[in-house]
């Protein structure tokens, strides 16, 4: 009955994978807190991730509205990592480091 | 006996899945950025096969063609110290193993249980000649135009916002200023010195 069920293709196997997929992108900030252009590749799969289910949900429910949502991430998704990366370039020009341990002058 | 489709998802999700794995653990972060390609490339023909056809495209052409581009391009230009930020790579791997694994057993037991499965909702067929770039286009254009337009907003925003970031003027560069070259004056240029001509000694 459980292979009957992994066999065909539902909304469960697409759901599964975006938590698959955001599971990954946590382990990847786990691991790589020290550096910052690899934390922001994780922060896109986890957004990547949450895309995958909007998706799903638009094609499972027919509802178009889930995919303008997509659209309206991936905008915003492009517009941060621009930021993102331009900042990392200037902290790189002044401090000669990406490491985030030595980002700490602000001392929050 | 699987379907095909269930094959082509099951084909592109291990495939975006072990990519996604790379890009957290692998050392060079040139190698990070190209796995990232991958999973990306490979969860758009996961978006294909949900008919999101517009947005697999703008996945491959914006996300791959523009942002990863960009990603690409700052690595290679910053010349990082690769030993200082692995040092400590496995410390806290456990720790967040843990957290993950017990989000996913938690999100599989909401959603991946049979119930979910057999009451879920399903697929209702599109005519052969539904257009999902038409339709995403009606509907932005009528329901959502204004968050449309707050949309280029952002992204006006954010050219400003990276240009201003890391333009820079620099001082050892030596650079033409045309402006100041064609309203240059005769008297900048030459200076005319009487010199009294030399008498004959007799």
């Amino acid at each position: 009955m459980l292979s009957l069920s992994l066999l065909n293709l539902s909304l469960a196997h697409y759901l599964v994978f975006g938590a698959i997929l955001f599971a990954i992108g946590i382990v990847g900030i786990f691991l790589n807190r020290k550096n910052l252009i690899v934390l922001l590749m994780s922060i896109e799969l986890m957004l990547l991730a949450v895309n995958t289910n909007f998706i799903a949900f638009a094609r499972y429910l027919d509802d178009t509205a889930g995919q303008v949502f997509v659209f309206f991430i991936l905008t915003v998704a492009a517009a941060e990592a621009a930021i993102g990366l331009a900042i990392l370039i200037v902290l790189f020009r002044n401090l000669r480091t990406i490491n985030v341990d030595d980002i700490g002058s602000l001392k929050g | 006996m699987m379907s095909f489709d269930t094959l082509v998802f099951y084909m592109f999700a291990i495939v975006a899945a072990v990519s996604a794995m790379r890009v957290v653990t692998v050392r060079n972060p040139v190698h990070a950025a190209l796995f990232l390609v991958v999973a990306f490339v490979s969860t758009a023909g996961i978006w294909l096969l949900l008919e999101a056809e517009f947005l697999a495209i703008t996945l491959v052409l914006v996300y791959v063609g523009a942002v990863m581009v960009l990603f690409l391009f700052v690595v290679m230009m910053l010349d990082i110290n690769i030993a200082q930020l692995r040092e400590g790579f496995w410390r806290w791997f456990p720790f967040g193993l843990t957290l993950a694994l017990i989000m996913v057993v938690q999100m599989v037991a909401v959603v991946g249980n049979r119930q979910t499965i057999e009451t879920g909702v399903t697929i209702t067929k599109h005519a052969a000649n539904y257009s999902n770039t038409k339709e995403l286009g009606r509907i932005i254009y009528t329901d959502y135009v204004y968050p449309f337009e707050l949309a280029a907003i952002v992204l006006l925003v954010a050219i400003i916002a990276a240009i201003a970031l890391t333009l820079r003027h620099r001082k050892d560069a030596k650079s033409q200023d045309v402006a100041q070259q064609v309203a240059v004056q005769r008297k900048d240029r030459i200076r005319v010195v009487s010199v009294p001509s030399e008498r004959k000694e007799s």
